[in-house]
């Protein structure tokens, strides 16, 4: 059966909004509160996509409509419609909420096993794979002795 | 002769280690919820760097039945003062005002009223008995964010020169007073 070439881009269309769509669902939900330019208004999404809500914790303040992450969304755009660089914006955030404000945190003696546990679990999975393929394999069986090779010789001559 | 079979030892130490894994990961986790049960753990708990550093530069307008503050008033403080975020559309801060009303004879409280009504925060502060000398208002919550304040109630305790000693995210507990507050405060005075 042969689709209609707009219909399938139609689909193919539909199936693109519908996997990307929750990555542009922000809860800005007031339009007032976005930066009259594109290109800062854009920043300000980038920087607030790596702050954490402090109040839900596991969401970015982009994607939180709780009264705080409202707050610094706003704090953000102040900061970025100032010409601030994201680094200055991200040390502001820092010095008032410590680490914990960065969902990407930074490499520390604490923070080290989180960075370099997916390096650690590659090296684990490698030596354990190594240390099973290394074992001995079964010796090869000798030949077969003179009563072996009789019988042999027996069973598959009675046909 | 076929395959060589593994020795049983070995065997039983494969079988053993997933076993012990589960285990260890099962002991932490009942030490993560035991904690939170016995407050020893707050998964919430928010370590504001806050801490031995002067208070932020702010200036905050009275909040009837108190008069405001600012940043200047509390660095030419020569005694520990409790700083206290409160509002009045927040259950914890009422479950922690009868305790307030109790220390505020030991230790002055100044409060500020985050992000609410000045009727709401009046009304509020008459019905659970006034324990602030001094009260201020943060009607945006812009200072707040500046004090790194994540919620309310939140408490700092500020120390002579305006420097934060002690922070909690968490309503005030007469535990938390006879344990923490009170000999941190009194260590400061002399």
């Amino acid at each position: 059966m042969k689709t209609h070439p707009l219909r399938r881009g139609g689909l193919i269309a539909l199936l693109a909004c519908l996997i990307f769509a929750p990555l542009v669902a922000l809860a800005v939900d007031d339009p007032s509160e976005m930066l009259p330019d594109p290109a800062q208004e854009q920043r300000a999404e980038a920087i607030g996509a790596q702050l954490r809500c402090l109040v839900c914790q596991n969401e970015s303040i982009e994607d939180s409509s709780a009264d705080l992450a409202r707050d610094l969304r706003h704090v953000v755009r102040e900061h970025v419609a100032k010409g601030e660089s994201n680094q200055q914006i991200m040390d502001w955030m820092v010095n008032r909420y410590g680490n914990f404000i960065r969902l990407k945190p930074p490499f520390t003696i604490g923070t080290l096993l989180l960075w370099v546990m997916p390096l650690l679990a590659l090296c684990i999975g490698i030596g354990i794979a190594w240390w099973t393929f290394r074992r001995p394999r079964a010796p090869t069986p000798p030949p077969l002795s003179d009563e072996e090779r009789r019988r042999l010789s027996d069973l598959t001559e009675t046909r | 002769m076929s395959e060589q079979p593994s020795s049983p030892t070995r065997r039983r130490l494969l079988m053993a280690a997933p076993l012990v894994v589960a285990g260890g990961v099962g002991v932490g986790f009942w030490r993560m919820l035991s904690g939170m049960t016995r407050g020893s753990f707050d998964p919430h708990d928010i370590h504001a760097p806050a801490l031995n550093r002067p208070v932020p530069d702010f200036t905050l307008p009275d909040q009837a039945p108190g008069t405001g503050f600012s940043a200047a008033d509390l660095r030419g403080l020569k005694a520990p003062v409790l700083v206290n975020y409160f509002a009045s559309w927040c259950i914890p801060c009422v479950a922690e005002m009868p305790v307030l009303n109790v220390l505020k004879d030991r230790l002055p409280i100044w409060g500020i009223a985050y992000k609410d009504k000045p009727e709401h925060a009046l009304g509020f502060v008459q019905r659970a008995g006034n324990p602030y000398a001094r009260i201020a208002a943060d009607h945006d919550g812009l200072a707040a964010i500046d004090w790194g304040v994540s919620g309310v109630p939140e408490t700092f305790l500020v120390g002579p020169g305006g420097i934060i000693r002690w922070h909690t995210a968490s309503p005030i507990t007469e535990a938390m007073i006879t344990n923490t507050i009170m000999p941190l405060a009194d260590s400061l005075k002399s």
